[in-house]
């Protein structure tokens, strides 16, 4: 068994990443990116890994490097937060398109305006469509692991797409817990060698990356994106029962407490899923048939699988810590895009929890069962889009 | 599941609050539990009043945010009493820790503690200057919090006060340090 530590989740990925030793790292580590850079520097800085660490001026450039690093045929990962990857944006849909698989853990934090740097998904959602992999993790022992096997997946042959792995901005990237890491050889091992695949620096095989495809081949191209998506589950779940053999950790596209029974459920991700899941407990207590369900994999997301996670409750609340301003939250969409496929429909709520840092509380997550009590008897959603935890 | 233990600290900005709430969960950890230590952000400013938190549990600790309803209230700082409510949400069983040359029985006034509620005082600051010469209390407060409240065992504390310092202090200031909390555990007086 590896070493128990009390660390931050920004530690415990930086340490992932030490673990796995990248040939390059781009980054920009301050503000607005998170000191989990700043961690890995210095394991460049004392030698622990010999990475090839670019330092560049802007985010921008961070992901600029990585691609042409990654296209060059090295194993390469970033680290971002917020206005980081925003500004990556141009980059993060060529590194996809361009089928490079980079690593980036994304550290969960506000846009602007207005200007703040604390926890909620309006980052990773605003990244959605880039055609990245994405994986949200609960706690800081979630995002170690989910670093550790988003390298399999991304590197996968049938894959090969970059993954982000993100976790809750200061909730768990910069609160202390419990971690336990995994030896360095068995995550040496885990992770295996990396193939690079067409790689630049193969002199004596020229070839060419980034070339323009017009209107006789982008459609297609796009298509072959998407198919590739789709395989992604698969190699998810793969690459989860490897890991559960290694570490005892079980992990899948997404996980479920007290669901199979339950007539109410909520959907929520990352650490409110953990203070969910008290709360779930103490109504289960008093003889309430509520669960939970919280997605792992939000890109590809897995409609059919959670449809049938969710096919007997007769109500869910899905909980967002991100807003599509003029829409519904954004994992809301997808989870009423799962319900589409049942035959006989829940009716569901929205709860928009959280933003810019605010905290989600054991009340919050009460008056949303109070709500689902009643939606659940009745079959009768008075709105169905609202914003908890508000000042009055 | 048995209930964690959750802790709030009060201090200001510079004093190490953080620290302690780090070092005690490692002692915490090393002693086979489930931890959680993180402060509330905001504004970082020498001088400001800062709140940390701890939970300490034989479980999986799932709850997020901050400590609501704190077992335990550790205050750094005396003048905290005067600026901020230390009291707000401790349960009828709550313990607090103040850092105060005053007497425990003025100090469960000024706080209004309930009865069921147990005071403690430590003349943290004094021991910091008299233990390695400068006024950080926070090494003899967590020997207090540790004699008030068994939550672990004392010699794991000092192996993980001896850890926490011994990354980055000279021999000097690690010795003071465990002296301090050695000094916190021995002196602090319930009232």
């Amino acid at each position: 068994m590896g070493k128990i530590v009390a660390v931050t989740g920004n530690e415990a990925c930086a340490q992932a990443l030490k673990q796995i030793n990248p040939d390059v790292c781009a980054a920009y580590p301050i503000t607005p990116a998170t000191d989990l850079m700043q961690r890995f520097s210095s394991f460049v800085n004392d030698g622990k890994v010999d990475t090839e660490l670019v330092l560049v001026e802007s985010e921008h450039s961070a992901m600029s490097a990585c691609i042409g690093a990654a296209a060059a045929g090295g194993r390469v990962a970033t680290a971002t937060s917020s206005q980081g990857l925003a500004l990556m944006w141009e980059m993060l849909y060529i590194a996809a398109g361009t089928r490079l698989p980079i690593i980036m853990p994304l550290v969960n934090r506000a846009l602007s305006a207005p200007l703040n740097i604390h926890g909620d998904h309006s980052d990773g959602m605003g990244a959605r469509d880039t055609g990245w992999i994405q994986i949200y993790s609960e706690n800081a022992q979630e995002a170690y692991d989910n670093t550790i096997q988003a390298f399999r997946i991304a590197e996968h042959l049938d894959i090969r797409l970059p993954a982000m792995v993100c976790m809750d901005g200061f909730i768990v990237s910069h609160s202390i817990e419990r971690v336990e890491y995994i030896d360095d050889a068995d995550v040496k091992k885990f992770v295996g060698k990396f193939q690079a695949v067409h790689p630049l620096l193969d002199l004596d095989n020229p070839k060419s990356y980034g070339p323009l495809i017009l209107t006789d081949l982008y459609h297609e191209y796009k298509r072959a994106q998407h198919e590739v998506m789709t395989k992604v589950p698969k190699v998810v779940l793969e690459v989860a029962s490897d890991f559960e053999k290694m570490a005892g950790r079980k992990y899948g596209l997404f996980e479920t407490y007290r669901l199979e029974d339950a007539e109410m459920a909520i959907v929520v991700m990352s650490s409110a899923a953990g203070t969910t899941k008290d709360i779930i407990d103490q109504y289960r207590d008093k003889g309430v048939k509520i669960g939970l369900l919280k997605p792992r994999i939000f890109r590809p997301f897995p409609y059919l699988e959670i449809a049938d996670a969710l096919k007997h409750v007769k109500a869910i609340a899905v909980l967002d810590r991100a807003d599509s301003f003029g829409g519904y939250g954004p994992l809301f969409m997808e989870i009423a895009g799962s319900v589409m496929s049942m035959a006989s429909k829940p009716a569901m709520i929205n709860k928009i929890f959280g933003l810019g840092g605010r905290d989600y509380l054991p009340d919050q997550a009460e008056g949303v069962i109070d709500e689902l009590i009643k939606v659940a008897q009745t079959g009768k959603v008075p709105a169905v889009k609202e914003y908890i935890g508000v000042k009055e | 599941m048995a209930k964690a233990i959750e802790i709030r600290w009060h201090g200001r900005g510079g004093q190490g609050t953080v620290t302690a709430a780090k070092v005690l969960a490692d002692a915490c950890l090393s002693g086979g539990g489930y931890v959680q230590a993180f402060p509330e952000y905001g504004p970082e400013r020498a001088g400001a009043p800062i709140r940390a938190f701890n939970r300490i549990s034989g479980n999986v600790i799932r709850m997020y945010g901050p400590v609501l309803h704190p077992k335990v209230v550790s205050i750094a700082d005396a003048t905290l009493m005067d600026a901020v409510n230390v009291t707000e949400g401790a349960p009828d069983d709550a313990i607090f820790i103040v850092n105060t040359s005053r007497d425990p029985k003025e100090v469960r006034a000024k706080l209004k503690a309930k009865d069921s509620q147990k005071v403690y005082s430590i003349d943290a600051t004094k021991i910091a200057v008299e233990c390695f010469g400068r006024p950080l209390p926070n090494s003899s407060m967590l020997g207090a919090i540790c004699r008030a409240t068994g939550i672990v065992a004392m010699d794991v504390l000092l192996e993980n006060v001896k850890k926490s310092f011994g990354k980055k202090f000279a021999q000097k200031i690690i010795d003071g340090n465990l002296n301090a909390a050695r000094r916190g555990y021995e002196e602090v007086k319930e009232g």
